[in-house]
């Protein structure tokens, strides 16, 4: 069983060092320019050199990415509940959170970035593409209830309010932090391609604008370093929202026991 | 224990689900204070149907459900406690909360609902499992759990709707035993729903035996043998003989049945 694990743990690394080898490899023996592909020496030492540029834009995108993706969770948690109590407005409102969220982001940000200052539509286009699943999966897990314990609720006259916070919300539970998990990764995404569609320069931009910035001035070794730390990022949010799930329904749902059989 | 009054009656009560399924036809069935009575029938009998009507689950298509005492269910105290087929807890919170819930929902003060709620659960034996989660008890724990439950809020009347079908013959036995014993002592009414002719006779004073299609009373059995009743009685000669007539009673409401589905064919 350790030797297992000690297997999971070391191939990969294993394949991570082969790789960059061979890639260092090519660079090396074929003189290929840095213009065209850095080693990864080469970048390790861009992140370095430039650390304080990449850290400060880093912060800039994770900013965006965090309050997009509070906004999408307030937003679509809160939406959904409101049409799991009103039909009227579930039905006048649901087809518009469609639209919003099949209408692909790269379209829409441009029109953002006309209507609103840079900072905001940045932020607007996180919040659309992050908040569509929360509102799907709560909308899912409210109409989840056990049908069984909602008879009991309303055999003990549970009011409305009663029954949302006490039944309907926990059993939603699952499936909203199933959402969140999702729309961690989708605020981060659309985060970097309003980045990108913005494209001005200044104090405060992010990662993302960093990449068009290298691109257009050749520095390549800088869009790999930049690159990194957005892929860093990314798995940083996704593990820290699994054990936010994982914590939170380890005593009870299915998903998050271990197993000891 | 003979029975007293009238507690809750329903009266040529009719129920037609949108479906267009006759669940129930003049369905009439009276229960009185303190009497054991089980609803007796085939599957698709309308048994379970008619126990929501009582539990003000479901509302009658006609006909009516009549309370002696002015105060219906739905309002003020719990009168009615529901223990359904499955155990049916929040797996989210443990134990204690799953039977604080009723009292919860009805506003009880903290202190006194978590008395009641340690005394239910000392009452099915499970005085040291309140931290527990549901998901960490066995099937028929998770039964017991769900009978504390609905006696939390000490009701008159106690609904069951095939809650020991889906366990294992041992912990069903003793589950009967442990259901006898506390309507005893509470000194409250059940009415118990199941399709299986021993546990009837076992736990019942009454015994209503149902025709399914439309789902109706057939015959009504009375079960006078004396409780407390045990394991003595389980292997007893009388018990055989409560067996056997109910079992016929049984098989000529599903002969009927067949009859009325033969001819409307």
């Amino acid at each position: 069983m350790n030797r297992e694990r000690t297997l999971r743990i070391a191939l990969p690394i294993v394949v991570l060092a082969l790789g960059l080898s061979l890639w260092q490899l090519v660079v090396r023996v074929g003189h290929i320019p840095p213009y065209v592909l850095p080693g990864p020496w080469l970048i390790a030492q861009t992140l370095w050199s430039d650390w304080a540029l990449l850290f400060q834009s880093l912060i800039v995108t994770l900013a965006t990415t965090i309050e997009g993706f509070l906004l999408a969770a307030v937003g679509g948690v809160g939406l959904a509940v409101l049409f799991n109590q009103s039909r009227i407005v579930e039905y006048s409102f649901y087809p518009y959170a469609v639209v919003l969220q099949v209408t692909p982001i790269v379209a829409i940000a441009p029109l953002l970035l006309i209507y609103l200052p840079q900072p905001l539509a940045v932020l607007a286009c996180a919040w659309i593409v992050a908040f569509f699943p929360v509102l799907a999966n709560t909308t899912l897990g409210l109409h989840s209830v056990d049908r069984n314990l909602a008879d009991l609720f309303s055999l003990y006259g549970a009011t409305r309010g009663q029954m949302l916070w006490n039944l309907k919300l926990p059993s939603a539970l699952p499936y909203i932090l199933g959402g969140l998990r999702i729309a961690g990764g989708l605020a981060l995404i659309g985060a970097v391609v309003a980045e990108i569609a913005a494209g001005s320069a200044g104090a405060g931009s992010g990662l993302a604008y960093r990449i068009a910035e290298s691109g257009y001035r050749l520095n390549i070794p800088r869009m790999f370093a930049a690159l990194l730390l957005l892929s860093v990022a990314g798995i940083v949010i996704f593990y820290l929202l699994s054990l936010i799930n994982y914590l939170a329904l380890r005593r009870w749902h299915e998903s998050a026991l271990e197993q000891d059989r | 224990m003979s029975a007293g009054a009238s507690l809750v009656a329903l009266r040529g009560v009719d129920k037609r689900f949108p479906s267009g399924t006759q669940a129930l036809q003049g369905f009439d069935l009276d229960v009185r204070e303190g009497e054991f009575v089980s609803l007796l029938g085939p599957s698709g009998c309308g048994k379970s149907t008619a126990l929501r009507i009582i539990a003000g689950l479901s509302e009658p298509t006609a006909g009516a459900v009549e309370w002696s005492s002015p105060q219906t269910p739905m309002q003020g105290e719990s009168r009615i406690g529901f223990v359904f087929q499955e155990p049916t807890l929040m797996p989210w919170t443990n134990v204690f909360n799953n039977v604080l819930l009723p009292l919860k929902l009805k506003g009880f003060n903290a202190e006194k609902a978590r008395a009641r709620v340690v005394a239910a659960l000392d009452r099915v034996g499970l005085k040291d499992f309140g931290r527990a989660y549901p998901r960490e008890l066995s099937g028929g724990m998770r039964m017991r759990v769900s009978i504390a439950r609905a006696l939390v809020t000490e009701p008159a009347l106690l609904l069951m709707d095939e809650p020991f079908a889906a366990l294992d013959e041992i912990t069903r036995f003793k589950l009967n035993n442990d259901l006898l014993q506390v309507w005893q002592a509470l000194h409250t009414t059940v009415v118990f729903v199941t399709h299986s002719v021993f546990e009837s006779v076992y736990l019942s004073s009454r015994i209503v035996v149902m025709a399914a299609r439309p789902g109706r009373v057939f015959t009504e059995l009375a079960i006078d043998a004396p409780y407390p009743r045990d394991q003595n009685f389980r292997t007893s000669a009388d018990y055989a003989a409560f067996c056997r007539r109910t079992s016929e009673a049984l098989a000529q409401a599903m002969a009927v049945q067949e009859r009325a589905a033969g001819g409307a064919a």
